[in-house]
């Protein structure tokens, strides 16, 4: 799932900046380790896998990484554990274990060989010291991924080593969905800068490159032909021919338009490039080739950085454009 | 083999660059560096080859975008590699070899002020039980310095001493985003950041680019008189499991650097984004004392994503270039915590090659 806003202008920066957030899942199988292992943690059990040279690892690896053998064996241990080494995270990013200040440390669980990073929840970096016993805190919510490991805490000394034990059946968990929420400040490159900041004020910015004179609409900061900055500014008039289209038919989700619709590319007087946008106005079974168009414009008051100031394109009743004229730019 | 140098460079790195992910607006200037620090034009370069990722830019293809800066009609061939850019020369050198082409670009460039740097790093960790945790590369860099410090391998001051000596080697780096001159007791009395790590320890957030050339024999000396001779090029990689690796030694290092030969360095420019790293790669690549260390200040004065590594080569290069080293080692890391680590030597005379 993407999100997209639109540019919003700023008079402080050079560039234009939006917020934009990229989410998405990631949907994982599991083979039979990591099957077991999240099935056993959603049973609140942490199992180890067992290597050739004898050693117990958390998480269990799939393969022993000297052998390359399948791992096959996979024992519980304890949930109580010995901090090995850790790092204070004094400003936590999100979907971190925890949203309060906490430290990331190895934790070597008892009857393990080697250590687990997790999380440990003490109050300040001085509760937190190397060698310090901790206990696992489980999610109260199981979900059968390492996240039912809701993080450590401090186990005290008195803490036994509540081994657990478990029957293990058919793998319950097969599968882990990990959300992803990432977020940027995304900003466009000058010349876009440029091109939204020009459609506020109802103009139509393009560039020309210095090399083979084409003009180039969004403008793009270099010649892709030529690799040289286009730096030569290109006012374009509103009106166009189209070059080619496409008449929609199939409804689809979100769709605001009444179909059937045409979507066309639009080949502005001047430029050497052409983009899509909506022709209205028309009946798509009259729209064709060569046709010459022009934008009807939002009302000013209504006019932001964005492309949709232009509503869409109508046909401005000229004679078509000859083919000659086009025929270079489809 | 075929002898392969490298003859050109350009980089530019900054704090925040106020421009587009796809650093187009850098790149172009980067090239038209390179094409007049050798004379050449679009048609010399036989392959091109980039670095970048887009988890970085927040948008798919982002290094598409990108190759505008090349102009690709007649078309070119080209590659791309979703690491440092260091690894897309190491792809261009193996091109070279092949005797398919002469001459190779590549580039690095990478927008990290888009998002969190240290969160979205969490994404190249194992997806199944250490990513859903989003571990931080700022905590991971201090769960390995501890346990060095804890274990007697290194301490505080050693670390102190890492950062005062890159942050003041680069007060002459245009380039650095951290510089100027600085003591040891100006670092120590720094406050802790995520203890164990103070903010200097951990390389600054940075934006930017770099670019390459390299080319094989008589087309390496009609772009420079001295060109910084490859003559060894290796990478190793260890497990992406934290718990399969010591974090406090680097094996991939010391392989990388055994295979490549590190007899005979006087420079050597190490990608150490956090300063007790710097410690654990000297340690793992045998240097001699008097070889001296990042005189461009290192990563730790700036690191851009995806390009920081290839400035190690550049710098390194530029050193023989200049004729301040004879022979220079260049060495480049991917992934978390040391997991990958690229070592190239580079020398101003070929007669020790093959
Ligand atoms: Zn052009």
């Amino acid at each position: 799932m993407f999100h997209f806003c639109a540019m919003a202008p700023s008079t402080e920066q050079r560039v234009l900046h939006a917020p934009m957030k990229v989410e998405f899942d990631y949907t994982r199988s599991l083979g039979p380790v990591l099957s077991a292992f999240m099935s056993a943690l959603k049973q609140h059990s942490v199992l180890g896998g067992v290597l050739a040279d004898g050693r117990v690892v958390v998480p269990p690896p799939e393969y022993d990484p000297v052998t390359h053998a399948a791992v096959t064996e996979l024992v519980p241990v304890s949930d109580v554990g010995t901090v090995l080494s850790w790092s204070w995270v004094a400003d936590p990013v999100s979907q971190q274990p925890l949203e309060v200040p906490f430290a990331f440390a190895q934790v070597l669980l008892d009857g393990a060989d080697a250590p687990l990073l997790h999380a440990v929840s003490v109050p300040s970096a001085s509760d937190m010291a190397t060698g310090m016993r901790v206990r696992v805190k489980w999610a109260e919510e199981p979900t059968g991924t390492i996240r039912d490991i809701a993080f450590f805490e401090a186990a005290g000394d008195d803490a036994s080593d509540g081994s657990a034990s478990m029957e293990f059946g058919a793998p319950e968990v097969t599968g882990i969905v990990s959300p992803v929420h990432l977020a940027y400040d995304y900003a466009a490159s000058p010349e876009e800068t440029k091109f939204f900041r020009g459609l506020a004020e109802g103009k139509l910015f393009g560039q020309r490159c210095p090399v083979c004179e084409k003009v180039y609409i969004p403008p793009r900061g270099a010649c892709p032909v030529d690799g040289v900055p286009t730096a030569e500014e290109i006012e374009l008039p509103d009106r166009g021919t189209l070059t080619t289209f496409c008449v929609v038919n199939v409804p689809f989700q979100g769709q605001t338009i009444p179909i059937p619709y045409v979507s066309a590319y639009v080949l502005l007087d001047g430029a050497d490039i052409a983009f899509l946008h909506l022709i209205l106005d028309i009946d798509a079974a009259d729209v064709r080739m060569g046709m010459r168009v022009e934008a009807v414009w939002k009302p000013r008051d209504e006019w932001t950085t964005s492309l949709d100031n232009i509503k869409y394109f109508r046909p401005t009743g000229e004679p078509d454009a000859d083919y000659d004229t086009y025929k270079h730019h489809l | 083999m075929r002898d392969v140098a490298v003859v050109g460079f350009a980089q530019r790195q900054m704090k925040e660059l106020d421009g587009s992910p796809t650093c187009l607006e850098i790149l172009v200037p980067i090239l038209a560096d390179l094409y007049e620090q050798t004379g050449w034009t679009k048609s010399d370069i036989g392959f091109w080859c980039s670095g970048s990722s887009d988890y970085l830019a927040g948008r798919s293809f982002s290094f598409v975008s990108a190759v505008d800066a090349i102009g690709t009609l007649p078309p070119v061939m080209e590659s791309h590699v979703e690491m440092d850019a260091a690894w897309a020369m190491y792809e261009a050198w193996i091109k070279i070899q092949t005797g398919e082409v002469d001459s190779a670009l590549v580039y690095g460039f990478g927008k990290s002020s888009a998002g969190i740097l240290r969160r979205i790093l969490a994404l190249q960790l194992d997806p199944y039980t250490a990513q859903p945790l989003w571990p931080d590369t700022v905590s991971l860099a201090g769960i390995q310095a501890r346990e060095g410090l804890e274990k007697g391998l290194w301490d505080e001051a050693a670390m102190a001493s890492v950062v005062a000596r890159s942050m003041s080697d680069a007060a002459s780096n245009e380039w650095a985003i951290r510089r100027g001159a600085t003591s040891v007791d100006q670092v120590l009395a720094q406050p802790l950041y995520a203890d164990p790590l103070r903010r200097w320890d951990c390389a600054p957030v940075s934006d930017g680019a770099a670019g390459i050339v390299i080319a094989a024999g008589d087309k390496a000396l009609q772009a420079r008189q001295r060109p910084a001779w490859i003559s060894g090029f290796e990478h190793r990689i260890e497990p992406i499991a934290l718990n399969a690796r010591s974090l406090v030694t680097s094996t991939s290092t010391a392989a990388a650097g055994a295979a490549a030969g590190v007899d005979g360095v006087d420079l050597a420019e190490l990608h150490a984004p956090f300063s007790h790293q710097e410690l654990i790669l000297r340690s793992a690549l045998g240097l001699a004392d008097d070889v001296r260390i990042n005189p461009s200040g290192g990563a730790l004065t700036a690191n851009p994503m995806f390009s920081a590594g290839l400035n190690r080569i550049g710098e390194a290069a530029k050193a023989i270039w200049a004729g301040e080293s004879d022979k220079a080692l260049a060495h480049a890391t991917s992934g978390p915590v040391l997991q990958q680590n690229m070592v190239v030597t580079m020398a101003a005379s070929i007669k020790e090659d093959s």
